[in-house]
């Protein structure tokens, strides 16, 4: 799967995106949101807080119980500030 | 329907000609330019988005703007980059035979700009760069458009 990161959610992680495999036992957006954090460092910072972030699955807005399968785009974001 | 992503800033009466030339029904045109306010100590915003997605979710609330009101034409323009105070940042035109459609399209998709299009904003000042916190009362005006 594709995986995009912007604003300061990019800055924490240090790239914009990765491309990785569904990681197993992992189904929503909320449990990638886990295993990503579970990788410490910037990953970690970047998802220290969820309820501070937003998700997009294939460049649709989500919520964190969506499913996602390891063909999909997902993007982890802060609340849009455009305008 | 025109939607833009661009750097290049833009010319709004050229974007004006353009919306209202196009049918000789038009008897209205509402447009909405957004300028970098020049508050405090701001020197510079830079504004990053998701490609792909901006477009898509910009595309899609103008169908839905077409939906609701007869809309003869729109347009829609959003620059990323570095822009200084003064800078044009964003224009909405809508164009309609009558004049309440054209207003509250204008607003309609400026809500929705401002609460789903993908874009971040970062300000630079004096003391340093913090990126811009979304706002409850943009979330809250676009509230008032109830999905029909």
């Amino acid at each position: 799967m594709k995986l995009f990161y912007f604003a300061w959610v990019r800055q924490k992680i240090g790239r914009g995106e990765d491309e990785m495999e569904l990681p197993a036992g992992v189904a929503t957006i909320g449990e990638l949101m886990s295993s990503l954090r579970a990788r410490g460092g910037g990953y970690a910072e970047a998802f220290a807080e969820p309820q501070r972030l937003r998700a997009a699955r294939n460049q649709d807005h989500v919520q964190f119980d969506a499913r996602i399968s390891d063909d999909d785009e997902v993007a982890f974001f802060p609340p849009v500030t455009g305008g | 329907m025109s939607v833009r992503i661009q750097s290049a800033d833009f010319d709004v009466a050229a974007e004006c000609e353009a919306l209202t030339r196009r049918s000789g029904a038009v008897g209205a045109l509402a447009t909405f330019t957004g300028l970098v306010r020049g508050d405090d100590d701001l020197v510079a915003l830079t504004l990053e988005h998701y490609p792909g997605m901006t477009e898509r979710e910009i595309t899609r609330h103008i169908d839905e703007a077409k939906a609701r009101w007869p809309l003869l034409g729109v347009t829609a323009i959003h620059r990323i980059g570095r822009l200084v105070p003064g800078d044009r940042i964003v224009f909405v035109g809508a164009a309609s035979s009558h004049r309440n459609a054209a207003f509250e399209a204008c607003e309609f998709l400026m809500d929705y700009l401002k609460t789903r299009a993908p874009f971040w904003k970062q300000e630079e000042r004096a003391g340093g760069v913090v990126w811009v916190e979304a706002k409850s009362s943009d979330a809250d005006a676009a509230k008032r458009w109830k999905p029909r």
